[in-house]
């Protein structure tokens, strides 16, 4: 009995190809969207856990510590104020751990400079997979994925983008010359553009290089206490090469030189106390946070909210279910003439529910695999759309 | 048996039957029909022939009487055992063909077959799709075909498994006259051949008189 109602129930299914693809959509789009929803949660912790946890301490402006992960750590770029130099000086002085300093204020198309020493590559384990580390002034190193996605390599140059478009103080973009591409390591350092601190200072304007004014008797505009005024015919460097490098000089106090965090590696669990104490003041402009406390505030919001979303799903699951019932009870009271000639042929009851069983269960488990295809794309996915949406 | 003699193929005793709330009454004191013969239910549109077709095939249950087809007493059958009896032993021809549109010509055929575990439609089906002209659409949807085609179908599903009492409700009304001679020569000849009983609702005048036996429905309702 089976096969005769099976055949009769796939039959109809199989003539009928485009309501059974929408019921089966339908209920597949419910099924699975839970099921994603968890799949892009843990994909997302995965993702976001290893930074956190790597990273003991992070100094940075008093303000969201939320905002300071996300700018140090994944290189989101939030609206921060920057701390003065002297920070990472002092923390040096007090000999409690290493430091990096970082500084994510740049971009280059639409990927974020960082502004690092050349201990932020051994600290997270980056290593070159072709070219030089940078060496002077204006040179860059490209992370994995950007490089590949803009077709760069050693030897090709990259703008940094101006940040403000009306910005009298004539910070212009930086043509820097790329030494080198970093192997990938799938951390928001494959989407990343790394320079020294000084190349960031010198996008900034705190530096800059330019024709040299005392050889140039036309371009002094005038001279007062010891300070020679040029005028607009000196020109402007927007690229550091071996011939101009001499040129390049910085202004101002370097200690007060801007920086976005400094990542802190305490020497042992004493001094991670020792520097904690250190800020807790709360007049202190500074703060100094353990990312992996603020990434676990952070993943259990995020669980309330998957919770809740879940709840949301849940209640909809049983809405579309109770719909696709609804329409098998309708497709099927619509059909009764049919089913009534089957029992006037002589085919029992039993076989004609047989029949609608195995129509809703082919429907359903149409249902069911399209949820675990799309469940399954998702799962492929996700730590690529995870990386993207934290890049 | 005696010699000569024809059985009774269908016999209706005392039969009575009353829609609820309905002032329509069938009665049938008595009405057979032998092996190998054929009857023609005659009478105006909802005089009642269609319902002592469905009572004589054991569609609908009467308040009273028997129906005996061949051995078989049908009254006396659970809705479970006159399910089986039909599968087996009665070929139907609706009114409306109730063809499945979702199903080819081949399918619609083998339907009642398949239920009964046969797989393929026998030789002697193929030769019956023949005979009504439609093995060219073997493997055409239902919903694709014409009136009269699908008419035909509904035959050959109702002949194909050979049972042994034929009920059909006006089989040859979409019909042309040509169809409508092939369709009755195959009916006929069928219930001649398989010494099967066939009762049939007309209003068709023109194959009346091939009937040796007919009955006027008005005469058994009050």
């Amino acid at each position: 009995m089976i096969a005769p109602c099976l055949q009769l129930a796939w039959r109809y299914v199989a003539r009928h190809r485009l309501q059974t693809l929408l019921l089966a959509g339908a209920l597949a789009l419910v099924t699975a969207l839970p099921l994603c929803l968890r799949v892009l949660v843990q994909a997302t912790e995965v993702a976001m856990q290893d930074r956190a946890i790597s990273t003991p301490q992070l100094l940075g402006a008093r303000g969201s510590a939320l905002d300071l992960v996300l700018t140090a750590l994944y290189f989101k770029r939030q609206p921060l104020p920057a701390i003065p130099m002297h920070h990472l000086a002092e923390i040096r002085a007090a000999k409690l751990g290493d430091c990096i300093p970082l500084d994510v204020r740049f971009h280059a198309q639409e990927a974020p400079i960082i502004g690092t020493e050349i201990e932020y590559f051994r600290f997270r384990g980056l290593n070159l997979a072709s070219g030089t580390m940078m060496t002077r002034l204006g040179d860059c190193v490209m992370g994995a994925r950007l490089a590949s996605q803009h077709g760069l390599k050693p030897g090709d140059a990259i703008f940094s983008t101006q940040e403000q478009v009306f910005d009298l103080a004539g910070v212009y973009p930086l043509k820097m010359r790329i030494t080198g591409v970093l192997a990938a390591n799938g951390s928001p350092d494959d989407d990343a553009v790394f320079v020294d601190l000084k190349t960031t200072w010198l996008i900034s304007g705190l530096a800059h290089g330019h024709d040299e004014v005392a050889t140039t008797r036309d371009a002094v505009l005038k001279q007062e206490d010891g300070n020679t005024v040029a005028n607009a015919s000196v020109r402007m460097y927007n690229e550091v090469t071996e011939k101009n490098l001499g040129t390049f000089h910085f202004h101002g106090d370097n200690g007060e030189y801007p920086l976005s965090a400094i990542v802190i590696v305490p020497k042992d669990a004493k001094a991670e106390a020792l520097l904690a104490g250190r800020y807790l003041k709360d007049k202190s402009p500074v703060q100094l946070i353990r990312p992996r406390e603020e990434f676990e505030k952070l993943m259990s919001t995020l669980f309330e909210m998957q919770t809740l979303a879940l709840g949301v799903l849940t209640v909809t699951l049983g809405a579309a279910l109770a719909i696709a019932a609804l329409v098998f009870a309708l497709s099927f009271r619509l059909r009764q003439r049919e089913f009534a000639t089957l029992g006037d042929l002589g085919i029992s009851p039993g076989a004609l529910i047989l029949t609608k069983s195995f129509e809703v269960g082919i429907i359903g488990g149409a249902g069911l695999v399209m949820a675990g295809v799309i469940t399954l794309l998702v799962q492929i996915n996700a730590h690529a759309w995870v990386r993207l949406m934290l890049a | 048996m005696l010699s000569g003699l024809r059985m009774p193929g269908i016999s209706v005793t005392d039969l009575q039957f009353a829609y609820p709330g309905s002032p329509f009454r069938l009665r049938v004191q008595e009405l057979e029909v032998a092996e190998g013969s054929s009857l023609a239910l005659l009478g105006p549109s909802g005089a009642g022939k269609t319902t002592l077709l469905r009572l004589m095939s054991g569609l609908v249950e009467p308040e009273k009487g028997t129906v005996k087809l061949g051995d078989q007493t049908l009254t006396g059958m659970s809705e479970t055992q006159r399910r089986a009896f039909r599968l087996s032993q009665i070929g139907l021809i609706f009114q409306d063909f109730a063809l499945l549109d979702y199903l080819t010509v081949e399918e619609n055929i083998l339907l009642p077959q398949r239920f009964r575990g046969t797989r393929t439609v026998s030789p002697a089906g193929l030769e019956l799709a023949e005979r009504l002209g439609i093995r060219p659409h073997w493997n055409k949807l239902a919903s694709r075909l014409s009136q009269g085609e699908r008419q035909r179908v509904a035959i050959a599903r109702a002949l194909a498994h050979q049972p042994r009492f034929l009920f059909a409700d006006e089989p040859t009304a979409s019909l042309d006259a040509a169809r409508r001679e092939i369709v009755m020569d195959l009916l006929l000849d069928y219930t001649r051949e398989h010494q099967a009983c066939l009762v049939m609702v007309t209003h068709d005048t023109d194959v009346i008189p091939r009937f040796p036996q007919q009955a006027r429905v008005e005469d058994f309702t009050s």
